[in-house]
Order: structure tokens, then C-alpha cells, then sequence
């Protein structure tokens, strides 16, 4: 099940290509990271929707300089204990400048729905029943955030400030 | 003390609300014990032995007497009448039920205290100086920076699920109370030569099974920039730790393989990116935290020696307390007052109910109404006018809580060990309570003056033996408690690891051990050397013979 950052239900229209797939002439792809080094000239080049899909142990600095290539980039949970996209995220957006879609799969649980969405990820593949209203739920817990992670939040130093201006 | 203002309460009431969503969802079986087993550690629950354990967070130790009012509300109400104090300036309670957890929560919320991250793979509770604002040898008070860092820690959505646990201490003397050289991160407020206050940053320290004292990878670093600073740690650190190997993840094990210079090079890389950015803590919001750590209306008083000696000549007890707990205040005509937990025979760290209500009405009516909690699991009051000093200590008699040992051998630090946590190997609280019981009734204490003895029920450290001047660590050997004694350990500002002394040794033969320990510092210390000083000049052996080749035949217990 793929959410979207609208926490609508989307369908995934990327096809997952690995180290022994071969290159489809058509249509949106999610290729490996051997896949996108190895095929890089042909993957560039195609006019369809391309994405890569990192494992956690692939540092995403490998595809910084092919940011302005890419519409997705995946970055995989092995577990959910394995917080090294939390930091990959962040990267990507704030230091990288990607502006696309970044998406967290693998173990992804409900709980960790709200720090995932502020250190930039906007697309989720998760496995729920019912999974618009427990994204709806998950990701509203809270109101005040203490740290500044790259997304348009205001953070509580900023409201503070707010307040003061205000009174 | 820092007070919540509506983002703050806000925040916290907010986690309540989840927490008890997540509850639910696992009493309905919507997420099984492996998916909550982190939502709960991260809200401070533990399961142990018996039940589950809650762990609330004082931060950098500072507690409100109405918050200990609240405190002792929860320990009748959903415990069994009594909480214990930890190495990490929190309080335990060691008999919660999983549905009550979440109405303890909200019990903490309206007074302003949380759970928030007391467990966890996650930044943790942060430590500071129990004397911090306040000791007579402070260059800078480090509070402002805990608050600081306690906030930038919570909840924070990159560092929630780090390689391992993350501890950070600080402290604002050069007399090191608050152990910063064994933490992950050990912050030290000092000046530089041109006397600008500045951090030194510690990394890679920590007990547990493999003992390290961290390395300083910055002499000086401007607080404004301490935030941007431990962040770029945090990342390296989240991105670079070793996942595979719970026992290898912590971040010295990081240092130590890539060494320190490595380490302070990926640092300093990361933070030239981030140092300039919304991490810099504004002078605004320095200002509006600092509000809330400037000092009490103190009266305009002098210092009372000479009417407290007379008092001292006469009640040798009063005399005694005050030479072991009470210490010298920054402001005069005031006193710091430590309040042991520590009564011989007793549960280190321990306290009732009952007395957390009595303490509270104390620091009430002698401390401004404020109390710290500090690392050796015992209270202090910061704000004591010496001419109280007297009547406080009589009012504490009376609650059994003036034991005059702070600092000496029978203020033993002790982890909860077999009795309660399921990691342990052994039972460390009854060591604890034959050695108090046996210092006490040999006449010594005040002889053998200071010296610290720390026992930990397993390898995990929970107890600091390898920083105890003597340490002890249970162990299990075939089934049977045996327990190893370490010496030369020290937790201050040079900081060191103990030595083992040799083979483990059964309960029983414990409290001897340490005698014959203690009975050859005695017979060999020159002047007023302390028990580290002299053992640093004469070594461990002098020490391993008194213990296991003792001269005398008569005398020995294996």
C-alpha cells in the first residue's frame, strides 16, 4: 500500500527494476542503485518518470550530483530500528536540494509517520487496514515541534518570538 | 528552575494524548510487543522482573517540591508507596501496571514532568552538576544549555532511532560533579584565555561493558554554537555507528575504530554546514530561558562559622553532618545541604513516599522551594541560610534522613540489580546494605573519609563500579552470585577506570574484602592522602595481597 504526502491511497506507478532486470522502453522507474550506475546514460535520457531506490547502507551523497535527473528517490528501512534515512532525508532535501518525491519503505510503522514527514519524506509504503485515517491520526499527534528539520514548520522558538512581537 | 510556558505544556499533554493511543492500540492488538516495545522505552516503561518499571525524568536534575508532592502521589497511588533515584538524576517506580501508564502521564504533565525519552535509542535525559548555579568553584552555570539541549532533544524526528542510547552531561566547574568524562557526550563550561565562556566537548565516554573515558575532540567552543555542534556529532554518529552489534553500537566503540582525530575531522566537516543556520541559539532565546535560572531573593546574610562551631563543638552529630554534607555556597551566609538516601541497611536511592512529602515541605521552608537530584542517588537543597542549618538538620533526624555520609564509604551508588531488572546477573542491593550496615558499625566512616564505592548487578553499569574508587560488579558463575572488585576508579575531573582486582568473590566474603581494602589505605596512607592518592602511589598489589593472601590465617574468609 503506497500512501502519498495528501494522505491519499495512490497506486504505485513505478516499476521496480533490479540488477537483473532488463530496461523497459516505456513507462515510470524505480531502479536500484547498481541499476542507475550501470545504466546512467540510457536512464537519463529516457522521457518517462525515473527513480532510485537506496538501501540503508547506500549514502545518498552517491547521487547527489544526479538530483536534477530524478522525480523519486526511495530510501529503504531495513527495520525499523535502522535510523539512518531519518539523517539521508534530511540530506536530500535540505543539502541536496531535491524537491521531488522522497519515499520511506521497508519496515515502515504508523508511529514513526510524524517524524518521517518532518525530516522530508512525503510518500510511505505501509501496511495498514485503513491507512488514510491512521496516517490522519499518526501524523497530527502534535502541534508544537521543538527543532527545525527542513520542513515549513514553525518550530516553538519561532512561535515564542510570534508571541512576544504579538504582545 | 525552567517553568513551561503554553508550547512546552502543549507539547507534553500532546504526548500523553498519543501515549495512550499507542496503549490501546496494543491492549486491541493492532501492533505487537516488538512494534511497542520502542514506543513504550521511548515513553520510559520498562518490563523488568516483576513488572513494569517506570523511569520519569528530572531533567539535569532539578525537581520543584510540588513536583515531588506529585511524585509521591504516583508511588502510593500506582506503586507500592516508595520510587528510587537513579545515577541519572531520574526516579523510578518499579511496580506500574501498563493500563495505569497512561493516567501517569497526565499526572505528570500538570506538573510539568515527562517520560519523554528516559529509555530508548535516543538522547536521553540530560545530567548536569547538582550544584550547578550555585558551587563556590563555578566559572559558568551550565543550566541555560540543558534547557537549551533538552528541548533541541526531544521528540527530535532525526535522532530518535540512533544506533544505541545517548547520554549527554554537563557541567560549569572545574571540580567535576557530574561525570562528563564517561558519557557519550561530556559538555565543560570554562574559559578560554581571553576569559570568553565556551564549551569543551568530550566524546566517546561511557561505562557499560566496554569502559571508556572520552576523548576531548574541541577545547573551546562557543555556546551559541553548541546545539549546531552536537547535532553534526549526532549525525555522524546516526549515520556512521554500528548497527549490527547491539554491544558495539554505542559511539565510542565509533571512536575508538576510526579514532578520535577521524572522528573530530567528519564532526567538523558536517558543522561547518550547519553552524550558521537556525541551530545558533539566539540571543532572545538565551535570554528568555535564562530568565528562569537567575538567582532566588537571597537575603543579605554573612557566614555563620563562628555561631555554627560553638553549635558543632557541642552536638558531635550536628558536626559530623555538617562536614560531610553540607557545602560551601557561592552566596554568603548561605549553604548547600545533601540529603542522603543512604541510611545504613537501607536500599540506596530509596524513598518513601511519606518522606518525599516531608522533603518537599522542607525545601519549602528552607530551599525556596526547589530541590536537585544528583548522580550519587541522594537529594540536595542549594539555597540553605546557615542560620537554618541547625534546625534543618534537626527536622531531618527526625525523618531518619540526616545520615551524615555524603561522600563516604557508605554512600554506595547501586544499581537496582537482581531484585528488580531482568538484565542483571546479581543482586547488588544487599552488598549495598552489608556494606552500610558494616561501615557503620566498624566506627570508620569518618576515618576512612572519602571514598566512593559503586556496585552495578551486571556489565551494563548501571551502578558506575568502573568509576568507583573501589567498584564491584556481580557476575554469575555457574549458577552462582560471585562478585569482582575493581580499584582506582574515579568519576571526576580525572577521571579513571579501576583495575580488577582478582577472582570474584561470594556475598558473604564482600564486606571483609573491602575492611582489608580499606584497613591497608589506613595502615599505609601518608597525611591526609585520600584512598585514591594513596592507592595510585603504592599500586594494586599491596591491595591484592591484604585481599586474597592476607598475613594473618585467622583472618581469612575463602
Amino acid at each position: 500500500m503506497l500512501l502519498t504526502k495528501k494522505h491519499q491511497n495512490t497506486v504505485d506507478s513505478y516499476i521496480r527494476i533490479g540488477p537483473d532486470d532488463s530496461l523497459p522502453a516505456e513507462g515510470a522507474l524505480l531502479v536500484t542503485l547498481a541499476v542507475w550506475q550501470d545504466h546512467w546514460e540510457r536512464l537519463v535520457r529516457r522521457q518517462e518518470l525515473i527513480g532510485v531506490q537506496l538501501t540503508s547502507d547506500e549514502h545518498p551523497e552517491i547521487i547527489s550530483d544526479d538530483i536534477d535527473h530524478l522525480d523519486l528517490i526511495a530510501l529503504e528501512f531495513p527495520t525499523f530500528r535502522d535510523g539512518r534515512a531519518y539523517s539521508y532525508a534530511r540530506l536530500i532535501r535540505e543539502r541536496y536540494g531535491f524537491t521531488g518525491e522522497l519515499r520511506a519503505v521497508g519496515d515502515v510503522l504508523l508511529e514513526q509517520l510524524h517524524y518521517m514527514e518532518r525530516v522530508g519524506f512525503n510518500s510511505f509504503e505501509i501496511n495498514s487496514s485503513d491507512p488514510e485515517t491512521d496516517f490522519e491520526i499518526a501524523s497530527n499527534d502534535f502541534t508544537v515541534w521543538y527543532q527545525a528539520s527542513g520542513d515549513q514548520r514553525r518550530i516553538a522558538t519561532m512561535l515564542r518570538l510570534g508571541e512576544k512581537d504579538r504582545g | 528552575m525552567y517553568r513551561y510556558d503554553e508550547f512546552d505544556q502543549t507539547l507534553i499533554n500532546e504526548r500523553a494524548i498519543q501515549f495512550r493511543r499507542q496503549i490501546a492500540r496494543r491492549l486491541a492488538g493492532d501492533i505487537d510487543e516488538d512494534q511497542f516495545k520502542p514506543l513504550r522505552l521511548m515513553n520510559g516503561l520498562y518490563l523488568q522482573l516483576h513488572a513494569y518499571m517506570l523511569r520519569i525524568n528530572v531533567p539535569y536534575g532539578c525537581l520543584s517540591a510540588n513536583q515531588l508532592r506529585r511524585l509521591a502521589h504516583i508511588a502510593r497511588r500506582y506503586d507500592k508507596g516508595f520510587g528510587h533515584f537513579t545515577t541519572r538524576q531520574n526516579i523510578q517506580f518499579n511496580w506500574i501496571s501498563l493500563t495505569d501508564a497512561a493516567d501517569i502521564m497526565v499526572e505528570l504533565a500538570e506538573v510539568q514532568m515527562n517520560t519523554i525519552q528516559s529509555s530508548g535509542n535516543c538522547v536521553r535525559n540530560i545530567t548536569a552538576d547538582h550544584y550547578a548555579g550555585r558551587a563556590r568553584d563555578e566559572i559558568e552555570d551550565p543550566r541555560v544549555w540543558c534547557e537549551l539541549l533538552r528541548q533541541y532533544s526531544v521528540l527530535h524526528p532525526e535522532f530518535s532511532y540512533l544506533p544505541r542510547k545517548f547520554k549527554l552531561a554537563l557541567t560549569g566547574s572545574p571540580h567535576d560533579r557530574a561525570a562528563v568524562a564517561v558519557h557519550d557526550i561530556g559538555l565543560r563550561l570554562h574559559h578560554d584565555i581571553r576569559g570568553r565562556p565556551g564549551f569543551e566537548v568530550i566524546v566517546g565516554g561511557g561505562q557499560g561493558r566496554t569502559p571508556v573515558i572520552g576523548n576531548t575532540i574541541r577545547q573551546w567552543i562557543e555556546p551559541r554554537h553548541v546545539i549546531s555542534y552536537v547535532e553534526a556529532i549526532l549525525r555522524i554518529y546516526n549515520l556512521y555507528g554500528r548497527r549490527d552489534n547491539i554491544f558495539k553500537a554505542r559511539i565510542k566503540i565509533l571512536v575508538n575504530a576510526i579514532g578520535a582525530d577521524k572522528f573530530r575531522k567528519l564532526v567538523d566537516t558536517e558543522w561547518e554546514q550547519i553552524r550558521d543556520t537556525d541551530l545558533q541559539v539566539s540571543t532572545a532565546e538565551f535570554e528568555r530561558i535564562n530568565a528562569h535560572f537567575l538567582p532566588p531573593d537571597y537575603e543579605n546574610l554573612t557566614d555563620q562559622d563562628d555561631e555554627l562551631a560553638t553549635i558543632r563543638t557541642q552536638e558531635p552529630a550536628f558536626d559530623a553532618w555538617m562536614c560531610s554534607n553540607v557545602a560551601g555556597h557561592k552566596v554568603p551566609g548561605y549553604a548547600i545541604v545533601n540529603i542522603s538516601l543512604k541510611a545504613p541497611g537501607r536500599i540506596p536511592g530509596d524513598i518513601s513516599a511519606n518522606k518525599m512529602e516531608h522533603v518537599a515541605e522542607l525545601a519549602d521552608q528552607f530551599s525556596f522551594g526547589e530541590l536537585r537530584v544528583n548522580h550519587r542517588q541522594n537529594l540536595t537543597f542549594v539555597d540553605v541560610r546557615q542560620v537554618d542549618l541547625h534546625c534543618l538538620w534537626k527536622q531531618l533526624v527526625a525523618l531518619e534522613l540526616a545520615t551524615a555520609n555524603i561522600g563516604l564509604a557508605s554512600d554506595i551508588i547501586t544499581c537496582p540489580g537482581l531484585d528488580y531488572c531482568s538484565l542483571a546477573n546479581a543482586r547488588s542491593i544487599p552488598i549495598a546494605q552489608d556494606l552500610g550496615l558494616h561501615f557503620t558499625n566498624s566506627g570508620k566512616l569518618q576515618q576512612v573519609g572519602n571514598l566512593t564505592i559503586n556496585i552495578s548487578g551486571c556489565v551494563n553499569a548501571c551502578g558506575h563500579h568502573h568509576v568507583g574508587n573501589i567498584g564491584i560488579l556481580g557476575v554469575n558463575k555457574r549458577g552462582k552470585e560471585y562478585f569482582q572488585l575493581t580499584l582506582g576508579g574515579s568519576a571526576d575531573e580525572h577521571a579513571s577506570l579501576g583495575i580488577r582486582l582478582g577472582r570474584g568473590l561470594p556475598r558473604a566474603e564482600v564486606p571483609g574484602a573491602i575492611e582489608r581494602i580499606v584497613d591497608t589505605y589506613l595502615a599505609t596512607r601518608l597525611d591526609s592522602e585520600t584512598f585514591l592518592s594513596t592507592y595510585e602511589r603504592i599500586g594494586i598489589e599491596p591491595f591484592r595481597k591484604a585481599v586474597y593472601d592476607p598475613v594473618n590465617p585467622s583472618r581469612r574468609v575463602a
